[in-house]
């Protein structure tokens, strides 16, 4: 078995057998999507809540793998000096790197997989998608989001970086306009929202799926933005050890 | 391997100071110091994880700061602490290093090796102490290495398992031409496998050779006998100067030379003291160990 093949069998096998962040990626998007379609208490603004929650949740679970998921697993990582040992094998960065891109896409793949039908189930009728925007803005998210948490993962004790992930997660999801319209917030935490990797994710993601996005253009640049930046800043701040 | 010169700066501090030794192949060389001492930032410049501010290093004739990646292919290292996935299953996590490395190591044999062979399917997280050692030693032969850097390879492991370790290592060196560095603090470690030893203190090597060259010179007779033995009157009768070193043990600082070995045991027996416990000749290396480093010698 060749190096990037066997450590990409090893991320994937150690994700799937954590049941916190199983929890994390796919129970609590698949939770909130069947909830608060089911329960209209949202003020989504749209008749049916489903239609509004679809995307927004898509983005919530790009969010949830690719920034908490990696960022708490690879800040455990760098605690239980995982990272420095790998550092005397031949894998060598770059195949580590592409095997955590890996396990990441894989996990995406299973919760879309899961997502899209539960949301079709539940009454979804998105008019004429353009997947291919989407498939776009999700990778563009999940590079955005991948740095986001490998900066954090890179500095930060194991425990704080834990904290700090499930604290930013939930900040970004309550302003994200993920399962709450931008329009609903007060104007300057309007302001803030939009520029935040998860609110330009799921505008961008509305608008792709369903034709119903904020301010689509200017989502696009600022998601492009984070995109750009964080992996950079990542690259910057990251400690293997 | 060859360090040579080798100097490490943290901004101000200086935590190793134009340092030299070799280490070669077919032999254990122990690295022992204090705490502070600067053998662990010496170890990781010499794995390529630290860059040397001054100095050279060569392991297996390369580079490790600029050829980590052939280097690492033939590198065996034993952190001291960790390094597994908490989750990650004794077997399965041999099989990923022998994997990495593809030298054609059989993960199964590692196992069973180590001593672990009970424990194949418990994550690391359920291993006690001592099996997180013996798994971290098998990951460092899963290189099947031509040098190995294990960093107190027996520490928290019971006393069979450590004579297994040592076995184990001793073999690595002595059946396949490993250069094996172990930095330890068991002197007694050290002093049972290591061909050579090398002291560090203060960022510096103060002492380099073999236990038979470091020992030379400080030949000693160890004994105990009754607390209140009178030192300075058993000093005067056999003319050298005897030491108390613990409760009812006492140091002669002198080769243990029949005759006198005969006016001591004589003393003792003229004043109806017992002598029990009697070891003569070469200093032990816990002796050599705290006179070079300016501890009391026990």
């Amino acid at each position: 078995m060749s190096r990037l093949a066997a450590q990409i069998r090893t991320e994937v096998r150690l994700v799937s057998r954590n049941g916190e962040q199983l929890l994390l990626t796919l129970g609590i998007p698949v939770l909130l999507l069947v909830f608060f379609s089911l329960v209209d208490v949202l003020p989504t603004g749209t008749d049916d809540p489903v239609d509004f929650l679809a995307p927004g949740v898509l983005a919530l679970a790009v969010m949830s793998t690719a920034m908490v998921s990696l960022g708490i697993g690879t800040g455990f990582e760098r605690t239980y000096h995982v990272l420095k040992r790998l550092g005397a094998t031949p894998l060598g960065r770059g195949r580590l790197i592409a095997a955590k891109i890996v396990g990441v896409v894989v996990v995406e793949l299973v919760q879309f997989a899961v997502l899209i039908p539960v949301a079709y189930a539940l009454g979804w009728d998105p008019s004429s998608p353009n997947w291919f925007a989407a498939v776009a803005a999700v990778v563009l998210g999940t590079v955005a989001f991948a740095g986001l948490g490998l900066t954090l993962a890179g500095r930060l004790r194991g425990e704080i970086n834990l904290a700090a992930q499930n604290g930013l997660y939930l900040v970004l999801l309550l302003l994200g306009g993920m399962v709450i319209p931008f329009t609903k917030l007060p104007a300057g935490l309007r302001v803030v929202a939009r520029a935040l990797p998860s609110g330009a994710l799921a505008d961008v993601l509305r608008e792709a799926l369903t034709g119903l996005g904020d301010r689509p253009v200017s989502s696009w640049a600022t998601l492009a933005c984070w995109a750009v930046a964080m992996p950079l800043l990542a690259r910057r701040l990251f400690r293997f050890d | 391997m060859v360090v040579d010169g080798l100097t490490v700066r943290y901004d101000d501090l200086v935590a190793v100071d134009d340092v030299s030794f070799t280490a070669a192949a077919g032999e254990i060389t122990a690295v022992l110091g204090p705490n502070g001492a600067g053998k662990t930032s010496t170890i990781e410049v010499c794995e390529g994880y630290r860059r040397a501010s001054a100095g050279a290093v060569r392991v297996l004739g390369l580079d490790p700061a600029s050829q980590q990646a052939q280097l690492s292919e033939r590198m065996g290292v034993m952190l001291q602490e960790g390094g597994v996935y908490p989750s990650a299953r004794v077997g399965e996590t041999v099989r990923h290093y022998c994997d990495l490395y593809g030298r054609g190591a059989d993960p199964a044999a590692l196992v069973e090796l180590v001593g672990l062979g009970a424990r194949a399917t418990a994550a690391w997280r359920r291993l006690s102490g001592g099996e997180r050692q013996r798994l971290s030693l098998a990951l460092a032969l899963a290189a099947r290495p031509d040098v190995a850097f294990l960093d107190e390879p027996t520490s928290g492991v019971d006393v069979h398992g450590r004579d297994a370790i040592r076995s184990i290592v001793t073999d690595l060196a002595k059946q396949q031409g490993c250069a094996v560095v172990l930095a330890t603090h068991e002197l007694d470690e050290a002093e049972r496998i290591a061909d050579r030893v090398v002291i560090f203190d203060g960022g510096q090597v103060i002492a380099d050779g073999t236990l038979a060259e470091l020992r030379s010179g400080h030949d000693e007779i160890r004994f105990r006998s009754s607390d209140d033995l009178d030192v300075l009157a058993m000093a005067s009768a056999i003319g050298i100067v005897v030491s108390r070193v613990g409760a009812g043990e006492y140091v002669v600082d002198a080769p243990p030379h029949p005759k006198l070995m005969a006016s001591l045991a004589g003393w003792l027996g003229e004043h109806g003291h017992p002598l029990h416990d009697v070891r003569a000749g070469a200093q032990r290396l816990e002796d050599v160990f705290r006179r070079l480093t300016g501890g009391p010698e026990s």
